[in-house]
C-alpha cells in the first residue's frame, strides 16, 4: 500500500524529516508516537501533499505510484485520506456541500457518474448517525465555529463517507472527551477492512485501547528510533520517550 | 488634474465669478442649461442652486488633496465634459433591455438619463397615501415639502459634488410614506442611462414617517459606453420607522458613478443599506447617517473590482445621541488592476454615551496588481462608549486551499469557491428573492465559477 524509503524533508532549509523508513501492508493499523516537535504532522502533511515542504531525498509509493509526484487533489482521489490535528474552518461553504464536490471528484477520477442525490443523502445520513453527530453540523460551514472535539468528529465523517484506502489520523484523539472518543473509534473500526489501512499518530494509549495497532513506532529528531507491537506503546506510557531519544542522539 | 488651481476664485464669491476664470469646464457650461432646470419659480432653490454653483465654481470636482478623496482621482470627469440632457423628448429605451433590470414583483420608478419616466415606471397597486413622483412634480405640486426636506441631510459644503448635485439636477425622485404605512412590496428607483457622453444628475428624497416599514432598491444601470452618474439621495427614516435600502450599481465599464446616500434617523429608528458595487470605470459612493437616540443602522457592502476598475466607497455615522447602535461590514474582493477604497468613519459626539458600534472591512486581493485602501477612523467624544473596529487585506488563505484539496478538489475550484465564498456572505444578507438572484448572478459573472455549484447557495 505505502513505502516509505530514506525519506528526508527540509523545511525552510532545515532538516525536519531525516530519513523515514516505513512499509505499509493492506489492512494493517500503524500507530506514530513520539515527543511533540519530531515530525509526526510534517509526514502527514508530505503525504498528503502539503505546500511548503522539501523533500531532499528519498521515495514515497503508493500502490505502485510515485506518491509525491501527485498534485494534493489527486491523493485525495487516489484514496489518502489525511484527517488533520488542527482542521480548518471555512466560512461561506457548506459541509455538505464540500462532502458532495469531494465524493463526486473521486468518482469522476475513476470514470463513474456523479452521485444520485438521494443516494448521497442516505449515505451522509447514515454516517451522520453513525458517528453520533447532529444533522444540522451538515448545513454549517465547514468546521466554522465547531468545537474542537466536534472539528476532530467531522473529519473522521468525511473519512466515513469518502471510504478512502489510506487513512492517516494526526492527533484525532487530542480534544475529545470520553465518550466523543468512544464513538469515534467505533466510527474508525467500522472502517476497518482488508484492503484499507491507517496511519495514527497520537500521544495516548487510551486511543489504542480501542483501536489496537499491529504496529507501533517512536518518531524522534525526524527519525524512526523504535518500532514494536502494541506492547510498545504501553512500555511507553510507562518510560516515556527519554530512554529511545538518548539511544537515538 | 487640476492645474487650474491657481486661478481660482475666492470661494463663495458669485461676483468673482466668469466663466473664463472657471476651474471646471463645466461651471462654463452651466448658463446654457440653467433655464431648463426644474423650479425655476422658487426663489429657496434659485438661491441654494446659486450657492452651490458658486461653491463648484470655485473648487471643481473633488482633488485628491482633500482628505476624503485622496485615493481617487476623478479628473477624468473634468476630461470627458459631459453634457445633461434637458429632457426625455427623443429618448429611445430598450423595452427588453430595460425589462432585464425591472424586478418583478416590485413597484418600479424609473429614471432615465436623469429625468422620470411615468411611462416607463410600475405603479399598480400602489397604496394612495404614498406619494411618488419625479422631483421636477415634486417641485411643481409640493414645493413647501421639498423645501423642508431639500439639502437637510446632505451637507452641500461637504464636497464639491453635493454642491455640483445641487446646482445641476435636473430631476430625480420623490418618495413619500405616510406614518404607520407597512409596504409589502419594495419599490425599486431604476436609473437608466443611454445615452454616450452623456450625464444623468438626479437628486433624490425618500421620506419614511414614523412607524413606517419600507424596503427600497436604487438600481444604476448604462448602456455600453461612457457616461455620467450624478446622484444625491436623502432619507429621512422617522421615529421607530425601518427603512431598508439597496442599491445595485451595475453601470457599465466605462462610465463614471457618483452617488451619494445622506440618512437621517430620527429616534428608535432603523436603517439598513446593502451597498453592492460592482460596475463603473470609477464608482464612489458616500454612505452618511445620522443616530438619534437609540436608533440603528446596518452598512453592508460588497465591492468587486476587475480590469482597472476604481471602486471606492466612504461611509460615516453620525453617533450624535445616547444608545444607538451601529454594524458595519465592507468587503471587496479586487483582480486584475482593480483599486478599492474604504473609509469608515465613526463620530461619537459627546453627548452619545452608551454608543455601540462596530466596523469591519475586508479585502480580499486575486492578483498582484490589485491594490486595496483601507481607512477606518473612529472619533469618540464620549467617555462610555463600546466601539470597535478591524481592517484585513489579504489573499486567499494557503492553508484553506490546501484543506479543499485534500479533500480532492482541485487548486482552481478552491479558490473558485473560496473567493465566492467570501463575497456570498453579503449577497446572502438580501432578503428580496428577485434581487439576491439577480445579485448573485453578477457575482458569478465577474470571477470564474468553474467548480462554484449553484445547488450549494
Ligand atoms: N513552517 C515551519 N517553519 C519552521 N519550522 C517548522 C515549520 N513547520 C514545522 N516546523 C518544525 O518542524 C518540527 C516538526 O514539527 P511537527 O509539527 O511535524 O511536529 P509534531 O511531531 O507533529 O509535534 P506535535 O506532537 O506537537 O504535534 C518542529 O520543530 C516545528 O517547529
Ligand atoms: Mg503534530
Amino acid at each position: 500500500m505505502l513505502s516509505i524509503k530514506n525519506l528526508t524533508v527540509n523545511v525552510n532549509d532545515k532538516q525536519i524529516l531525516k530519513g523515514i523508513n516505513l512499509e505499509i501492508k493492506p489492512g494493517e493499523i500503524h500507530a506514530i508516537m513520539g515527543p511533540n516537535g519530531s515530525g509526526k504532522s510534517t509526514l502527514s502533511h508530505v503525504l498528503s501533499g502539503k505546500g511548503g515542504y522539501t523533500v531532499t531525498g528519498g521515495s514515497v509509493t503508493y500502490q505502485g505510484k510515485d506518491l509525491l509526484e501527485m498534485a494534493p487533489e489527486i491523493r485525495a482521489r487516489e484514496g489518502v485520506f489525511l484527517a488533520f490535528q488542527y482542521p480548518v474552518e471555512i466560512p461561506g461553504v457548506s459541509n455538505i456541500y464540500l462532502l458532495k464536490a469531494a465524493l463526486n471528484s473521486i468518482r469522476k477520477h475513476h470514470g463513474q457518474s456523479e452521485v444520485d442525490a438521494m443516494d448521497f443523502l442516505t449515505l451522509v445520513k447514515e454516517k451522520v448517525r453513525l458517528l453520533e453527530m447532529d444533522e444540522k453540523f451538515l448545513y454549517r460551514a465547514v468546521n466554522e465555529g465547531f468545537s474542537g472535539g466536534e472539528k476532530k468528529r467531522n473529519e473522521i465523517l468525511q473519512m466515513a463517507i469518502l471510504e478512502p484506502r489510506l487513512c492517516i489520523m494526526d492527533e484525532t484523539d487530542s480534544g475529545l472527551d470520553i465518550d466523543a472518543l468512544k464513538i469515534v473509534s467505533e466510527g474508525v473500526n467500522s472502517l476497518r477492512s482488508p484492503e484499507r489501512s491507517f496511519v495514527m499518530v497520537t500521544h495516548y494509549q487510551r486511543l489504542l485501547d480501542y483501536i489496537k495497532p499491529d504496529f507501533v513506532h517512536v518518531l524522534a529528531h525526524g527519525q524512526i528510533v523504535k518500532s514494536g507491537g502494541a506492547e510498545l506503546a504501553l512500555e511507553l506510557e510507562d518510560k516515556g520517550y527519554s530512554w529511545l531519544e538518548e539511544a537515538a542522539a | 488634474m487640476n492645474t487650474a488651481i491657481a486661478t481660482a476664485p475666492a470661494p463663495g464669491s458669485l461676483a468673482a465669478y466668469t466663466p473664463s476664470m472657471a476651474i471646471s469646464r463645466y461651471a462654463a457650461e452651466y448658463q446654457t442649461i440653467a433655464p431648463a432646470l426644474p423650479g425655476q419659480n422658487l426663489p429657496w432653490l434659485q438661491a441654494l442652486r446659486a450657492t452651490a454653483l458658486a461653491q463648484f465654481s470655485a473648487q471643481g470636482f473633488p482633488s485628491p488633496r482633500e482628505e476624503e478623496w485622496r485615493y481617487t482621482n476623478v479628473s477624468g470627469i473634468e476630461k470627458k465634459l459631459f453634457a445633461p440632457s434637458l429632457d426625455l423628448t427623443g429618448t429611445d429605451v430598450d423595452a427588453e433591455w430595460l425589462k432585464s433590470y425591472k424586478l418583478e414583483d416590485a413597484w418600479v420608478l424609473v429614471l432615465v438619463n436623469g429625468h422620470f419616466s411615468a411611462e416607463l415606471s410600475v405603479l399598480d397597486g400602489l397604496p394612495e397615501a404614498v406619494t411618488v413622483m419625479g422631483m421636477a412634480d415634486a417641485l411643481a405640486k409640493q414645493p413647501g415639502t421639498v423645501e423642508k426636506y431639500l439639502g437637510t441631510a446632505a451637507d452641500q459644503s461637504e464636497h464639491s459634488f453635493i454642491a455640483f448635485n445641487t446646482a445641476w439636477f435636473t430631476d430625480g425622485l420623490f418618495v413619500h410614506v405616510p406614518a404607520k404605512l407597512v409596504l409589502d412590496k419594495p419599490i425599486q428607483l431604476l436609473h437608466i442611462v443611454t445615452g454616450s457622453e452623456a450625464m444623468a444628475t438626479t437628486r433624490n428624497i425618500i421620506i419614511a414617517d414614523d412607524l413606517v416599514e419600507v424596503k427600497l432598491i436604487e438600481t444604476y444601470v448604462g448602456k455600453d459606453s461612457a457616461y455620467l452618474t450624478a446622484a444625491v439621495t436623502e432619507v429621512f427614516v422617522g421615529l421607530n420607522a425601518d427603512v431598508t435600502l439597496y442599491k445595485l450599481q451595475s453601470e457599465s465599464e466605462k462610465a463614471y458613478h457618483f452617488g451619494g446616500s445622506y440618512i437621517k434617523q430620527a429616534r428608535d429608528a432603523r436603517f439598513t443599506h446593502h451597498n453592492f458595487a460592482f460596475g463603473g470605470l470609477l464608482a464612489r459612493s458616500d454612505i452618511h447617517v445620522d443616530l438619534d437616540h437609540a436608533s440603528e443602522c446596518e452598512l453592508n457592502g460588497l465591492y468587486l473590482g476587475v480590469k482597472r476598475q476604481h471602486i471606492d466607497n466612504h461611509t460615516r455615522i453620525n453617533h450624535l445621541k445616547p444608545y444607538a447602535v451601529s454594524r458595519e461590514l465592507y468587503k471587496g474582493v479586487l483582480d486584475d488592476r482593480a483599486r478599492g477604497v474604504f473609509q469608515g468613519r465613526v463620530i461619537v459626539a459627546e453627548d452619545a454615551q452608551k454608543t455601540d458600534s462596530q466596523m469591519n472591512n475586508r479585502n480580499l486581493l486575486l492578483s498582484d496588481d490589485a491594490e486595496a485602501d483601507t481607512k477606518p477612523q473612529l472619533e469618540i467624544y464620549a467617555d462610555d462608549v463600546k466601539c470597535a473596529h478591524g481592517v484585513t487585506v489579504g489573499q486567499l488563505d494557503e492553508k484553506s486551499i490546501f484543506y479543499l484539496q485534500s479533500r480532492c478538489v482541485d487548486e482552481e475550484t478552491a479558490r473558485n469557491m473560496l473567493t465566492f465564498a467570501f463575497a456570498n456572505e453579503m449577497v446572502d444578507k438580501i432578503k428580496i428573492k428577485g434581487l439576491h438572484d439577480r445579485v448573485l448572478e453578477q457575482v458569478l459573472a465577474r470571477f470564474p465559477q468553474e467548480g462554484v455549484n449553484k445547488e450549494w447557495l
